[in-house]
């Protein structure tokens, strides 16, 4: 198992594994998100009080899990960077940071239109649930900021896994903001208490396990350039490139 | 057509596919761009290096 | 102790620190947090006096009533314990109807009555085919009939 777990974290072997693996995540995930579309925008009924606007929780419930997520690989790698000095898991942190950034803009953007004609806002300053998550985005943004104005890798890592780590708060706040306070979100429905039609569901479900598998192979094909960049002057990347076969 | 109107929601839930496929294409495509802009980066300094030796 | 296990340490630490800190902040700012006040909180007069808030609850079956050839328009919230009168002139957002949630933002008049420059719809966490919204729970039927009836014995001018 330990041997495994090194072979791989060895950056020559991800880099290489990873390229392989990408399509395996790839290829499922469009896959089941083609399906899952077709499903919520055609097939499942709509919904008895918001009609076929419902529909969009097939993009919105997905980017906002995803949103959470990519922020919790983010601050666990740094985690792991900082105790472990596990450069990978620095490669990790900051490959999440643009994919998760990509996410949390849609989980808004997709609110927002959503809101539009079901709430009757794009947008309400002050709601704790809306709030949070753009203060989600916020801390992404700060994160590759700072990543970007410390030209040392190793002194950015260590500064923005800090960041990260702190930011966790806001995202447990995100997740509970819409049970600790009144919001003009609803509750949650997949996990909780919510119902939902066994179609509807379904549906839901199959698009949110594609956009995660989609994810993971939008992230490690971000780790291989981050894993290529960090050991630019090592032997094995002058052999790699320098080599006829090469290789992208 | 009445499946693409969305029961007069369809301006809002189109724009909402639409817009979600847009950001993904977007940022798979910034990641190919920065891929090769660090291979060619390494590769360019390679051999600037190995004409010198 | 290993350095690694120092790390670990201090991480920790630093962790639970902000963990603590980000608490008690929220702890002191959780009247602010809130985006809509109760009906319930309104009558017993825990609500900014000064200026506007929202209130949020159930629009009660019965109570909407339109004027003709203007967008003004009355109804009553409840959140099933306590009913407030609403007055608005605007838009209202699709999901506006009886037994729907909603949340209005204004402030209250002296006799009592709610003056809204703002309604938002607010939905349940539940997604159902029309046919079938018919079943309900016990508890979505014990809020529906309250909502259908409004509340007596709980009113604003009274207290």
């Amino acid at each position: 198992m330990w041997t495994w777990f090194h072979k791989l974290a060895s950056p020559p072997h991800f880099y290489r594994t990873a390229a392989l693996l990408s399509p395996w995540f790839a290829v499922p995930g469009l896959a089941l998100i083609a399906w899952g579309t077709w499903q919520g925008l055609f097939v499942v009924p709509m919904d008895y009080q918001q009609g076929d606007a419902f529909r969009i929780i097939y993009v919105h419930v997905p980017s906002a899990y995803l949103s959470l997520m990519a922020y919790m690989i983010m601050a666990t790698g740094g985690a792991i960077g900082l105790i472990w000095r596990m450069k990978l898991s620095h490669a990790v942190a900051a490959a999440a940071a643009p994919i998760g950034a990509a996410f949390t803009f849609l989980a808004l953007a997709t609110g927002s239109i959503w809101g539009r004609p079901m709430w009757g806002t794009w947008w309400e300053w002050g709601d704790p649930r809306m709030m949070s998550e753009l203060i989600l985005l916020f801390l992404y943004f700060g994160y590759m900021a700072l990543r970007a104005a410390i030209d040392d890798t190793a002194k950015a890592d260590k500064a923005s896994a800090v960041l990260a780590i702190v930011g966790v708060v806001n995202v447990v706040i995100v997740h509970f903001s819409v049970e600790w306070w009144s919001s003009l979100h609803q509750g949650q429905t997949v996990f909780k208490r919510g119902t939902m039609d066994a179609d509807m569901k379904t549906a839901l479900l199959i698009m949110i396990l594609g956009f995660t598998l989609l994810f993971g192979s939008m992230l490690l094909r971000r780790i291989r350039t981050e894993v290529l960049y960090r050991e630019r002057r090592t032997r094995w990347v002058r052999d790699m490139i320098l080599s006829p076969k090469g290789g992208g | 057509m009445d499946g693409l109107a969305m029961g007069g929601y369809g301006a809002y839930v189109w724009s909402c596919f639409g817009l979600t496929l847009l950001i993904i294409v977007f940022s798979e495509w910034r990641a190919r761009i920065r891929h090769k802009r660090v291979y060619r980066d390494i590769e360019v300094r390679l051999k600037a290096l190995e004409e010198r030796e | 102790m290993k350095p690694r296990q120092q790390r670990m340490l201090a991480i920790g630490l630093a962790a639970l620190g902000i963990a603590i800190a980000a608490g008690l902040t929220l702890r002191a700012l959780e009247d602010n947090m809130m985006f809509f006040v109760e009906v319930s909180d309104v009558v017993a007069g825990n609500h900014p006096s000064e200026r506007n808030f929202r209130i949020g609850g159930l629009v009660v079956g019965g109570s909407v009533q339109r004027e003709e050839g203007s967008l003004d328009v009355s109804f009553e919230v409840t959140d099933t314990a306590c009913t407030m009168p609403v007055v608005y002139s605007g838009v209202l957002p699709d999901l506006f109807r009886e037994g729907q949630g909603v949340v209005a933002h204004g402030r209250i008049g002296d006799d009592g009555v709610f003056v809204a420059d703002k309604i938002l719809a607010k939905h349940d966490e539940n997604y159902m085919a029309p046919e079938v919204a018919e079943s309900l729970s016990k508890h979505q039927k014990d809020i529906q009939a309250a909502v259908a009836r409004g509340t007596e014995g709980c009113n604003p001018n009274d207290s």
